[in-house]
């Protein structure tokens, strides 16, 4: 970690440091003590119930009254009800949909406002506001627009928008795809943004002397450079969309039927309004599974020598 | 660990001739026409939002809902303020900046342990574990932070919200910060060291401020992810007089279902001291997010 450092630094520094009384051990001694605060309320926080909703996932609770062990009870019904598949399928779709949609937006988007006009950082300004509302508000305002009787198609006469897009099923996803997109496009573009001021020059000026096009730039320079930062965006989208819960709950509760019932609402359902937390404990456990199953893999995708590059993702 | 080389190098990268590279981005027409189309599919529902909120019931009904109301009324925005919105106002500023203030200072100081601790097996491990919780949702142990809270007798109160919003920035934000505070030459802390300045001393008077920008971004990352917060109230909290905004709005929506531009106003209402901040921060936040996240 001390690469940022000349060589000659180290070198002072070791010396300086003896003279100032101070060892290799009272380097690190006093500063340990710093990251205690965090590492206390991010283990209560965190590390605990991760291995508390593992726990769980083995015993029989209804929230309030006491808990006891039930083995693999939980388990072997969760993992044998057809729902759990079909909340693992509706999960892995937005996922992957709103990742197509979004990346190619995103990068599009991102490449186009890495240029430094003025009106390139007033569109960037107005983009980033979806980013300011909460997703309960989105759902509301999105839910009232979609409205087959009093929403945008009504009022415009426009036949294709009157349709009953939260009463269908691939319709209801799709408005899920677009809002989550509506959101997040414009947090990822900004990322992608920042990428392509990294991208050397140079390399477009040699590619431009070798008569490449734009459109060959794009695909030869830009996209190949942009891999770590695109590995960064697909792993924040792809862990992120294992959370979408308040835009769902609020805009569809999971349905029609149960065509939006992601992974976390099933565990919401499940816990908190069937009282059942074992049960919801195992969805938990999976959603935690695949996230890190999920990140690793996307890691291992940036190659070996990034993996410490992508910290960020 | 080749992050700080790969983190340097860009960093000079980007120094390096960004003039010459953003003359030929000109040309580019294609994401431009993009550019303008989604500024149309963002604008379009925040102008209805806004139109919306400022018309009675019957302009609802009636009108073309991009048309202007015939007749503006602020009583939307009144029924609003009449109603309980301001106490859930006041608890969202408490949640929110009751998480920000400590969650921050507490990241800061890990961040900076990490850095200036680095050959340290403990704080290589602990910052391991930091970042394993980017990878995982986080959300999903929601269950065992519920009987947590209740065990700790905080169920129902605004400290329930607090201490988890707490834990869950710490990942990121210790990311973020420690990717500046190593950007900090080592020389300004060995010569700090040599006029006797102990390590706490460094914190404040050098990484501080050199970090300032990097604390403002992290600050309203999470305060944006908490003032936005939906789960945390639904599960921790119950009483009506311990809602934040968003968990208000959802209950407002189901009271009002018929008075829709009512419920816009609440979304107006809710949003606008967020825009307000983000006016004032912008710069701030963009820059401090494109460095954060693209390295």
């Amino acid at each position: 970690m001390t690469v940022t450092a000349p060589p000659v630094v180290p070198a002072t520094g070791r010396n300086v440091s003896s003279g100032a009384g101070g060892s290799r051990v009272g380097r690190s001694g006093p500063v340990a003590w710093m990251v205690l605060p965090a590492l206390v309320l991010f283990v209560v926080f965190g590390v605990v119930p991760l291995i508390g909703v593992v726990v769980l996932s083995f015993t029989q609770w209804d929230g309030l009254g006491p808990i006891h062990a039930n083995g693999f009870a939980n388990w072997r019904s969760v993992l044998s009800d057809p729902q759990t598949w079909h909340s693992v399928l509706v999960t892995f779709e937005i996922m992957i949909l709103s990742w197509a949609v979004q990346t190619p937006m995103s990068l599009l988007l991102g490449t186009f406002l890495a240029g430094r006009q003025r009106y390139r950082a007033f569109l960037a300004v107005l983009y980033f506001i979806p980013l300011l509302l909460s997703s309960a508000a989105i759902a509301i305002t999105y839910k009232a627009l979609l409205d087959p009787n009093f929403g945008l198609g009504a009022g415009l006469h426009i036949g294709f928008l009157t349709q009953d897009w939260l009463g269908k099923s691939n319709l209801a996803i799709a408005v899920v795809i677009f809002i989550v997109s509506w959101q997040f496009i414009p947090f990822h573009s900004l990322i992608y943004q920042g990428g392509v001021r990294q991208i050397p020059t140079t390399m477009y000026e040699a590619a431009s002397i070798d008569g490449a096009g734009r459109i060959r730039q794009f695909f030869s320079i830009t996209v190949p450079q942009l891999k770590y930062t695109i590995i960064t965006s697909s792993t924040l989208m792809v862990v992120g969309s294992l959370t979408f819960f308040d835009l769902i709950f609020v805009l569809t509760a999971g349905g029609p039927g149960d065509a939006t019932r992601v992974l976390a609402l099933d565990m919401y359902k499940r816990g908190f309004m069937s009282n059942q937390m074992g049960p919801a404990s195992v969805i938990a456990s999976i959603i935690v599974l695949l996230g890190l199953v999920l990140a690793l893999l996307l890691r291992r995708l940036g190659g070996s020598t990034t993996a410490s590059q992508q910290e960020g993702a | 660990m080749a992050i700080a080389t790969t983190s340097s190098t860009s960093t000079r990268r980007a120094r390096g001739g960004p003039v010459r590279a953003h003359k030929l981005l000109q040309l580019n027409w294609f994401g431009g026409l993009a550019g303008w189309i989604w500024l149309a599919i963002v604008v379009i529902p925040l102008y209805w939002i806004v139109v919306t909120s400022f018309k009675d019931q019957s302009d609802y009904f009636t009108q073309n809902p991009f048309a202007l109301p015939s007749a503006p009324t602020s009583e939307n925005y009144k029924l609003v303020i009449q109603s309980d919105f301001p106490r859930y106002f006041i608890n969202s500023v408490i949640v929110t900046l009751g998480t920000i203030i400590p969650a921050v200072g507490i990241s800061f100081m890990a961040a900076y342990a990490i850095i200036r601790g680095a050959g340290s097996k403990f704080l290589a491990g602990v910052n391991g574990l930091f970042l394993m919780g980017l990878a995982i949702p986080l959300q999903a142990t929601i269950i065992p932070v519920y009987l947590l809270i209740i065990k700790m007798h905080l169920y129902d109160s605004l400290l329930a919200l607090i201490l988890p919003s707490v834990a869950f920035s710490i990942p990121l934000s210790v990311l973020v910060l420690s990717n500046f505070i190593r950007d900090v030459p080592k020389e300004l802390f060995e010569s700090m060291r040599v006029d006797g300045a102990t390590e706490w001393g460094m914190l404040r008077t050098l990484a501080f401020p050199l970090t300032r920008p990097a604390l403002v971004t992290v600050s309203i990352y999470n305060g944006l992810a908490v003032w936005n917060g939906f789960l945390l109230p639904l599960i921790l909290t119950q009483s009506p007089d311990k809602r934040t905004l968003p968990l208000a709005l959802w209950t407002f929506q189901g009271q009002y279902s018929v008075n829709v531009p009512a419920v816009l106003a609440s979304v107006v209402l809710t949003t606008l001291p967020i825009v307000i901040l983000y006016a004032v921060s912008r710069r701030q936040l963009l820059s401090g997010l494109t460095a954060g996240f693209s390295r």
